[in-house]
């Protein structure tokens, strides 16, 4: 009998700062406020914290956040590469851990400052790797403008057109209306509205991006014998999986036999595998929307319908409330917040307790996935 | 200081920072020669450069001179914001070429009309997937040069 992740751990609570397009506190501080809020949210004393999880991006480190929020001994901490793609990897490290004995308490987190904050791809100065010579010379310098490319080649070759990337945008914006946390909470979009947007670059115009916001969210993992005993309705960890396909590249995939199959599909075979369930079965979906390109690529990636019929997919409501799978319900990248895909994790998290701002009714299973064009991750959910 | 240590062009355009493996593309370039790194054993060809083949693992390789045609596999326009240099000349065009000798070997770069036009100097209305193309260089600052491409029938 083999080890297995399934269900032995569960998310038992959730804590996050306002989202805004400036804050005051710095990024160390909200990340505090956004752990201990989690921690006071599953009734677990900081002190019991024995793991942490993050992002190699992440810039408050392990060691400042345990020291201020008073953690006990750490036993095990985790860092995840490749921005956005590490998102519920580090649920995962934290599962695992605790499935193996390494550790009884896990807390993850994301602190960013992105919306007061620098960008990188403004800064002339900075050191280029591989595959930057490739690329930002020629002028291709922002990640809006490496997805741009997917996007142009996915209408040309499947017949995906600016109405179904419209469809995304619009059930996020939608979801984000009734949940007043959210950044466009009473900022309706109209298909008049995104068609006469500024483009950004084309194909993709200013409501194909995400929002640049300022914020922290942070989740605390423990063993599921442990969840029976708190506060909280557990949700429980069923299934995670990373994902690095064979001579993937990063953003700029363009190098391999097949770019428009990006890690998506890695991750999705293993999560699939471990899993008792399949596609069919999930009842709501939190996908990472950094661009609304990622969504139908992803649709097909984890199998909730064929290779090229992403963007068919998103019509007539499917993605929105009552559709055939509702969507990044508290209004995703595109309209709730920007913090590397962590409020995905918690919306899944409050779907599966029943306490979503627009919750799917009956919701039991919960579909999260981290940054779909960089090696990635994904977890699915389960109440 | 030289154009490499200064990272950008007169016009303020980003200049390649070549890694080990990558600088052979550039010394090539500025001789006006499109090379596209191979196994010296196997005879794969791979991009972007590496140390060593991903098909027989051998770290002998070489340089294979392609014809330098080929054609848009995808294009993209972007517009500010950007870095001052590219703003200057935006919206611009961008594309990715699939090489014609070499179907699974893909290189961004800028379609103009002339090798030292504008990053903006095609008619954006006449790209599209599939439009064959073809390699010029251009020699962006002292002794950088870059493979630009020029429509075949624009
Ligand atoms: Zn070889």
């Amino acid at each position: 009998m083999t080890a297995t992740l399934k269900d032995t751990t569960a998310i038992v609570g959730i804590g996050q700062t306002p989202f805004a397009r400036q804050l005051d506190p710095p990024e160390k501080t909200l990340a505090c406020q956004a752990i201990l809020a989690a921690l006071d949210d599953a009734g677990i004393a900081p002190s019991e914290v024995d793991a942490f999880a993050s992002y190699t991006m992440e810039e408050t480190d392990e060691v400042e956040v345990a020291k201020a929020v008073g953690a006990g001994d750490v036993t095990f901490f985790s860092r995840i590469g490749y921005g956005g793609g590490g998102s519920c990897a580090t649920v995962a490290h934290l599962a695992a851990a605790i499935t193996t004995g390494q550790a009884t308490v896990g807390v993850a987190w994301r602190s960013r400052k992105r919306g007061s904050g620098p960008r990188p791809w403004r800064d002339t100065r900075a050191q280029l790797p591989t595959p930057a010579q490739w690329t930002r010379p020629y002028g291709l310098l922002r990640p809006v403008d490496e997805i741009a490319m997917l996007a142009r080649r996915y209408m040309h070759e499947y017949g995906a057109t600016r109405d179904h990337f419209f469809n995304v945008a619009l059930a996020c914006r939608n979801r984000a209306a009734q949940n007043p946390a959210a950044i466009m909470h009473g900022r309706p979009l109209t298909r008049e509205a995104y068609m006469s947007a500024r483009w950004i670059s084309e194909p993709l115009c200013l409501f194909d991006n995400c929002l640049e916001t300022d914020g922290a969210l942070a989740c605390v993992v423990v063993a599921a014998e442990r969840a029976r005993d708190l506060r909280q309705r557990p949700v429980y960890v069923h299934s995670a999986a990373q994902g690095l396909p064979s001579q993937h590249h990063g953003m700029v995939n363009y190098w391999t036999d097949d770019p428009l199959a990006g890690p998506s599909w890695t991750a999705a075979r293993q999560l699939w595998k471990a899993a008792d369930f399949g596609p069919s079965d999930v009842h709501v979906a939190q996908i990472y929307d950094a661009f609304t390109t990622l969504i139908p690529l992803s649709l097909e990636g984890y199998g909730f319908c064929g290779r090229g019929e992403g963007a068919a997919f998103t019509e007539d409501g499917a993605l929105e409330l009552g559709g055939r799978l509702p969507l990044n319900t508290g209004g995703g990248g595109l309209s709730e917040a920007y913090v590397h895909g962590f409020n995905l994790i918690n919306e899944g998290v409050r779907q599966l307790r029943g306490t979503s701002t627009a919750q799917v009714p009956g919701a039991a299973t919960c579909l999260v996935t981290a940054g779909e064009g960089v090696p990635t991750s994904a977890l699915l959910l389960r109440s | 200081m030289s154009p490499m240590m200064r990272g950008t062009t007169d016009n303020g355009l980003l200049l390649p920072v070549p890694d080990a493996d990558g600088e052979p593309f550039w010394t090539y370039a500025a001789r006006g020669e499109l090379r596209i790194q191979s196994c010296a054993d196997c005879g794969g060809l791979r991009f972007p450069p590496r140390p060593c083949c991903p098909r027989c693992q051998s770290f002998a390789t070489e340089w294979r001179l392609m014809s330098g045609r080929g054609h848009i596999w995808s294009y993209v326009r972007p517009h500010p914001p950007l870095l001052p240099g590219y703003a200057e000349q935006a919206p611009y065009n961008v594309v990715l070429v699939q090489l014609a000798d070499a179907p699974g070997i893909r290189l961004v770069g800028n379609p103009v009309s002339a090798p030292d036009a504008a990053l903006d100097s095609v008619d954006p209305a006449l790209l599209r997937v599939g439009a064959p193309v073809r390699a010029v260089f251009a020699e962006i600052a002292p002794g950088v040069t870059v493979p630009r491409w020029l429509l075949e029938r624009p």
